[in-house]
């Protein structure tokens, strides 16, 4: 990795035990977009049972498996490293198990409530209905100035913010906290659902994490992303629309029961 | 004879399918026998000898090269269409001659429903790993369901990989198994112990090379091995030796037929007869196929998880050959293709690459991030004949296609 002195360190923290929906591309994506600007960075790995250091000006915390999700909570601790970097100023994206772990409770893998690390005034209970699994669309909080979010979620848990975390978004399609916001804003840090992983489909919201943290950045050319980032909206909205769904599932469907590859 | 009544109809509703162009007409015609006869796949296995294959990666192959083996020792009935599923397999059982050897290829996470029912000689378990992402959300979870199963299965032999903790999780309480160190490359899905939920660290990340691996905190690792794999030889502690010479590529495909020669020797062959029967698989349901594109040649692979890819990277051609990566997200595939960020594709560079399929922008910005050099294509057999024309401007005249799993089977059906 380029390090300088200056350069932005990036903290994946546990991608062994909180890795399992792609969300280690949110790291790739923020180191690149430093260095197409010149500027150095260095992702610092924290695999499971290492330290957390408290030193590093951006944090990723990613989605995972119940089991993993609950041994990483216990490893960073109440208070730990993570509470320190973010009382000293530095930003985190948290996704998913992410999320769940960053509020102060979220159910654990035997179903009892487990203590989380209390960064966001939030709860995760377990949904009634099936798991939240598809395409997520969100209406950033207009005070952030971001453009729509896109991404896929994955989870059955559902989230309830106190009076003390605004969610990150309003859901426009898809189902995010459960109460039509998704995930939670709160000074430099973003939690949200949205995986994909978010940063790759939404390379503003990477440049507002890295804007926190070395200031407002020059423009790159993100045209491959604007086509991906279309084509994600336009199919969020044929899966929100059942009538234009139905019949290309039905025969995925057939697929599906003659052979899991 | 409720089960012949029941054979009958599904072979004619199997053979209707066909001949209506629905399919192959296993997975239909299996279902009438099922719903006609629920315990035909138990009665239609009784009394014969039978092998399992499952696991994430490498079914196919393993199965294939395993009714290969088998077959030196007598008849084998296998669902070589791949419908690995109940349906699919009571349809592929019914097929063959009374008697023969069923070699099956087992959805991982049916392997349970199946071993009840069949009670199969042999089980052979090879990995298990992220996949399909929307759907298997808890691989860790098949691995104990796995164990449960097996452990009630006093006359299995099951044959396992010991390199893989969430197989030896699988495997650890069967009566009888036999441990093959057939290497698992890819381990970010086995890190937490699956015994308590521990660290587990690997040889080279934590472990000194060749240790396998060991859970840091509790007392699951590799067990001792049974049989080895040494470059191309299979060492079995009985002190047999066996070559392969496979004409299938890769480290992967070693692993397979390694497992498949040692559950081939359980059922009773000959090692070296096995071995010579394996030698002559070429491809494998279009997998490792070539087909001449445009006065190029084009290679068919297939890859659709990270710990596939893993592999595959170590098979494709070097830099110039160009390669064309397919990506699809349709159910079979997983609708969720996150995992392309799990795939090391920095490795594809300094190669140039033609990016495709239902999924090819998400490609193209997972290949941008990489810094390979890249072109999207909306049309897959557009992308194939752009990877001939480089091929034959700048290499050898060979491009290797990378597909997963939905948009292999559109290429290998159009690509002949």
């Amino acid at each position: 990795m380029s390090a300088g002195p200056s350069a932005v360190r990036i903290a994946l923290v546990y991608p062994d035990l909180l890795g399992t929906y792609g969300d280690a591309g949110n790291t790739t994506v923020l180191a690149q977009r430093l260095r197409w600007r010149g500027r150095g960075a260095e992702v610092v790995t924290v695999h499971a049972g290492e330290a957390v250091p408290s030193s590093c000006d951006l944090y990723v915390v990613g989605g995972g498996e119940d089991l993993p999700q609950a041994l990483a909570a216990r490893d960073l601790g109440r208070p730990g490293a993570l509470h320190r970097a973010v009382e000293g100023g530095a930003a985190v994206l948290a996704v998913c198990a992410g999320l769940q772990i960053l509020g102060t409770s979220f159910v654990g893998p035997d179903g009892t409530e487990t203590d989380g690390l209390g960064l966001i005034d939030c709860r995760t209970v377990r949904g009634r209905g099936p798991r939240a699994v598809g395409e997520l669309v969100v209406e950033p909080d207009p005070a952030s100035g971001l453009p729509a979010l896109t991404g896929y979620e994955n989870h059955g848990g559902v989230t309830v913010l106190g009076p003390g975390a605004r969610a990150a978004g309003r859901v426009r399609s898809g189902v995010g906290n459960g109460d039509g916001g998704d995930g939670a804003w709160v000074g430099r840090l973003w939690a949200t659902y949205l995986h994909g992983p978010v940063l790759a489909r939404n390379p503003a919201l990477a440049d507002r994490l890295l804007a926190w943290v070395v200031g407002e950045l020059e423009p790159l050319d993100d045209g491959e992303v604007d086509a991906l980032r279309a084509e994600r909206f336009a199919a969020a909205a044929g899966e929100a629309a059942p009538a234009t769904r139905r019949p290309l599932d039905r025969i995925a469907g057939l697929v599906r029961t003659a052979r899991r590859p | 004879m409720r089960t012949r009544a029941a054979v009958a109809v599904g072979a004619a509703v199997g053979g209707l399918s066909r001949r209506l162009g629905r399919g192959g007409g296993s997975v239909i015609g299996g279902r009438a026998l099922l719903a006609l006869e629920p315990a035909a796949l138990a009665r239609l296995s009784a009394g014969r000898s039978s092998a399992l294959v499952s696991g994430t990666n490498g079914k196919t192959t393993t199965t294939s090269l395993l009714r290969e083996a088998a077959g030196t020792i007598g008849p084998v009935v296998t669902n070589v269409q791949g419908a690995n599923l109940p349906a699919g397999l009571a349809s592929a059982v019914a097929s063959g001659e009374p008697g023969a050897t069923a070699v099956l290829e087992v959805d991982e996470a049916w392997l349970g429903t199946v071993v009840d029912a069949i009670r199969p000689t042999v089980v052979v378990l090879l990995n298990l790993s992220r996949d399909q992402l929307d759907r298997n959300n808890e691989v860790r979870s098949l691995a104990g369901s796995w164990r449960r199963t097996l452990a009630a299965r006093p006359d299995t032999i099951v044959v396992a990989n010991a390199d893989d903790p969430l197989v030896v999780w699988g495997a650890g309480a069967a009566p009888r198994v036999v441990w093959v160190g057939a290497g698992q490359p890819w381990t970010a899905d086995a890190s937490g112990c699956p015994a308590c939920g521990g660290h587990v660290a690997f040889a080279g990340a934590g472990l000194p090379a060749g240790a396998g691996w060991a859970c840091t905190s509790c007392w699951l690792g590799r067990p001792a091995l049974d049989v080895r794999i040494d470059g191309d030889r299979v060492i079995a502690t009985d002190g047999t030796a066996t070559t392969l010479r496979l004409a299938l590529p890769g480290r992967a495909n070693r692993a397979n037929a390694a497992m498949a020669l040692t559950a081939a020797r359980l059922l009773g062959a000959d090692p070296e007869d096995a071995a010579g029967a394996m030698a002559g698989t070429a491809e494998v349901a279009g997998r490792y196929r070539t087909v001449a594109v445009d006065g190029a040649e084009a290679r068919l692979l297939l890859a659709k998880n990270p710990a596939g890819w893993l592999e595959v990277l170590d098979v494709l051609r070097p830099a110039p050959t160009p390669a064309v990566v397919a990506i699809n997200a349709r159910v079979a595939d997983g609708r969720d293709p996150s995992w392309l960020w799990d795939v090391p594709f920095e490795r594809l560079a300094p190669r140039v690459v033609l990016a495709t399929g239902e999924r090819g922008r998400d490609l193209a910005v997972r290949l941008r991030y990489a810094d390979v050099e890249h072109r999207w294509y909306p049309d897959p057999l557009a992308a194939v004949r752009a990877g001939a024309r480089i091929a034959r401007a700048e290499a050898d005249g060979a491009v290797d296609v990378v597909a997963n799993y939905t948009s292999f089977q559109y290429l290998r059906a159009r690509l002949r």
